[in-house]
């Protein structure tokens, strides 16, 4: 993520000088308000280069992070998972999905009262493990289960 | 363009739910049409929740979520009546905002 614009984009009391940026095509409105999309993590091809994306490296097992996914998945293009954390201080949760193209689901980021806790619905392409990954503290936690999936929701 | 929200936010006892539908082709940019041609990618790239104007939830979302998201979220500390306004973007500028009342 670019820092710098971020801090711009905050700090930037003076319309005049967000309308030029705005004109000038160097963002989109929306883009203001929302957080950037991370683009390096969500076009990562594997694990390792999503959870880099997000700034995770190498995150511990943790069993206060609850992954509910099913065992079998008769459709993979509609998989309920729900993720509680219950470890301290969780700020984000991310869902990625192993062996999808992009692993990388989503992520979500919690603030003013909101409780660590996610539930979605996601695609996936086969029989993968499924990992959430949570932030607290500072610090990444992940839980994982595999999920058998009958029939694939990414190729159609 | 795109179909309104199904937005539902209703108190458990101190813990408010939302729960949100998004009406959404979430097109992963892999299908191939009929005549065998790429579909290009078009999903929600993020959304946010906001309650009695605080963000609550900033989602960064990517092309493995269904189609039609739906989406569970928990807080403490929003009451009855409060505003909740859940917005999303996606990757060709579409967006949408939606709003609805703590219940």
């Amino acid at each position: 993520m670019n820092t710098t614009r971020r801090t711009v984009l905050k700090g930037a009391t003076a319309s005049g000088a967000l309308a030029a940026l705005i004109g000038a095509g160097a963002l989109r409105p929306t883009h203001v308000l929302a957080a950037e999309w991370n683009k390096a993590a969500f076009e990562a091809k594997d694990t390792a280069g999503a959870l880099k994306g997000i700034g995770a490296g190498t995150p511990v097992e943790s069993k206060d992070l609850i992954l509910k996914v099913p065992d079998i998945a008769e459709n993979g293009a509609v998989v309920p998972v729900d993720v509680i954390s219950n470890i301290p201080k969780t700020t984000s949760i991310a869902i990625l999905v192993e062996k999808n193209p992009q692993p990388l689901c989503s992520e979500f980021d919690f603030a003013n009262g909101a409780m660590a806790e996610v539930s979605a619905r996601i695609k996936m392409g086969q029989t993968s493990l499924v990992k959430a990954v949570a932030k607290a503290d500072g610090k990444f936690y992940v839980a994982q289960k595999e999920v058998k999936v009958t029939v694939g929701g990414c190729g159609g | 363009m795109a179909d309104p929200m199904k937005i539902r936010a209703q108190m458990k006892g101190d813990v408010t739910e939302i729960r949100v539908l998004m009406g959404h082709a979430m097109e992963t940019g892999q299908r191939k049409d009929a005549a065998g041609a790429t579909v290009p990618a078009h999903f929600i790239q993020s959304m946010s929740v906001d309650v009695g104007g605080k963000r609550v939830v900033d989602g960064q979302i990517g092309t493995s979520v269904s189609r039609n998201p739906v989406f569970g979220f928990k807080m403490k500390g929003a009451k009855v009546g409060d505003k909740v306004v859940v917005s999303w973007v996606d990757n060709k500028g579409d967006k949408r905002s939606d709003e609805a009342v703590v219940a």
